[in-house]
């Protein structure tokens, strides 16, 4: 089992979600972040002096899922969160030890 | 004999209420905006603690100290504590002969709330909350009321003949040079990025200055006249020249137009009308807010950053520079056509207008920082006028009220 953050525009966060019911891939975990990447964020202007930006808002979508649907489940979000600009974001993959379900105590892939 | 009339008395009742709405919420929510969220309750809390304690003295001693029979031009005397028999005896005012002597006492008490609040914009963020609790009965006392006194109570300016017809000097100049006064007392903030977390707020507290403008300037026609008519258009033009001249200088000099600056340059715009607001036409108008937007324009984003005081929402930046701007433009523009209680300025033949407006742009200007140092000393002595360092960077709201504007769990 395999856990994807996956860090995205806050606006292609409707276009991931829906891309993603479309595949089957309904659960996932949303977080409003605040980040920065190698470009050290942006300029903002107030009163005639300008600001840099460092900390730009974010969102950040867990799922967890199985080998096997990794790819797909992936490859779908990179090309629905895709702008082709600066600040897209980043997907970090990590394995996951152990997945269980509180309602029922099932453990394993089919808690997930 | 003059009775009492009751278009007029109706104007200047919704006037006042419209200079209050000013203050709560429009200066409140104004700054409110634009300071870091952990600090909006504050910031919001010192328009409305300065608007109740001003209107409580007021009432108490105030208004007789400001308008009361003139004691060598520097004072009125307290001939009524607590408004004595005032209302009860349905007296006509003898500065506003067609309206109630508690109507034009209450319409002024508004202004002399909205001048304190004013300043709490300079020392946000960073001012104890008892500090300010102490400053503003003192500070209206010793300051606001003597220089009231002298322009509108029949004091010494107002018989040299300075004209201010709606607080430009009494108002602006001096709740700008005070927050000069304070601010160096204060320090800077850790942080003094003007950041402003929500300008949501700041939108709508501008939009109701600018609405409640017209019970300011046009309620100080003091009746429901044609000179009210006119300080409408001028006070409204003004406002809207000075919001376009704001977008262009952001235009020229950091090349995207902001929201920010066109709310700025309508204050700019009406601040600066505010001495003018009686006595001159549209074209006069029209050149004030052009000129107060620059000059406020290149005092908050090239001499603030020069002289490096840390005046957080630039209250003399904007409220000072474009009082000085719009006294001065009154010795040029003022005519008789307008007003004809008035010998006008420079264009109408009275030149000697423009020295009389420089003296009292200086000596209310000076007597305003001199005096405020002195509070602010004597504040900082007694109670400590900053926070605790730990408090400024946790922010004030949580630490000074047990209290946090976005509760978001």
């Amino acid at each position: 089992m395999k856990k994807i953050l996956a860090i995205i525009r806050p606006d292609k966060l409707e276009e991931v979600k829906q891309a993603l019911e479309d595949i089957g891939c309904n659960g996932l975990t949303i977080k409003e972040v605040r980040g920065r990447g190698i470009q050290l964020g942006i300029t903002e202007s107030y009163r005639g002096h300008d600001y840099k930006v460092d900390l730009l808002p974010k969102t950040e979508i867990e799922i967890v899922t199985s080998e096997e649907e990794l790819d797909n489940i992936v490859d779908t979000i990179v090309k629905t969160a895709q702008t082709g600009d600066i600040g897209d974001g980043k997907i970090f993959i990590s394995p996951v030890e152990e997945v269980i379900r509180i309602r029922t105590g099932e453990r394993g892939e089919k808690a997930i | 004999m003059v009775v009492l009339d009751s278009g007029d008395t109706a104007w200047m009742l919704i006037s006042t209420a419209l200079v209050i709405l000013m203050t709560i919420p429009g200066v409140a929510l104004f700054y409110g905006g634009l300071i870091r969220r952990e600090n909006v309750l504050n910031t919001i809390f010192l328009s409305f603690v300065s608007f109740a304690i001003v209107s409580i003295i007021w009432f108490v001693y105030g208004y007789d100290l400001t308008f009361g029979s003139d004691l060598w031009g520097f004072m009125g005397s307290i001939s009524n504590p607590l408004f004595g028999g005032i209302v009860e005896s349905g007296t006509l005012s003898s500065y506003a002969p067609t309206i109630p002597t508690g109507l034009y006492a209450v319409f002024q008490m508004t202004f002399a709330a909205i001048t304190v609040a004013l300043i709490s914009g300079a020392v946000v963020e960073r001012m104890k909350f008892s500090a300010w609790l102490a400053f503003i009965p003192v500070w209206a006392t010793l300051v606001y009321m003597p220089i009231a006194h002298w322009m509108w109570g029949g004091g010494w300016l107002a018989q040299m003949g300075a004209l201010d017809f709606a607080g430009g000097t009494v108002v602006h100049v001096n709740c700008g040079m005070a927050a000069l006064a304070l601010v160096m007392l204060l320090g800077a903030r850790k942080n003094s990025n003007l950041l402003p977390h929500h300008l949501g707020y700041s939108i709508i507290g501008t939009g109701l200055l600018w609405f409640g403008w017209f019970g300011f300037n046009a309620g100080s026609a003091l009746g429901a006249t044609n000179l009210a008519v006119s300080a409408m258009i001028v006070t409204n033009l003004s406002a809207c020249v000075g919001m376009m001249t704001w977008i262009l200088m952001d235009k020229l000099q950091t090349g995207k137009p902001t929201i920010l600056g066109a709310l700025s340059g309508a204050i700019a715009g009406l601040a600066a009308i505010t001495p003018a607001a009686g006595y001159v036409n549209i074209t006069a108008a029209i050149i004030i807010g052009f000129v107060a937007a620059i000059c406020a324009y290149f005092a908050v984003s090239h001499l603030k950053p020069r002289f490096g005081y840390d005046d957080s929402l630039d209250v003399f930046g904007i409220h000072g520079v474009c009082g000085i701007v719009g006294t001065i433009a009154v010795g040029f523009f003022a005519t008789p056509l307008i007003n004809s209680a008035i010998k006008g300025g420079l264009i109408a033949g009275n030149p000697a207008q423009i020295g009389i407006q420089l003296l009292a742009v200086l000596v209310i200007g000076a007597y305003a920082f001199i005096m405020t140092l002195i509070i602010g000393k004597a504040i900082d002595k007694t109670i400590g006028l900053r926070v605790e360092e730990k408090e400024e960077i946790q922010g004030l709201d949580l630490n000074l009220h047990e209290e946090s504007g976005y509760r978001l769990s």
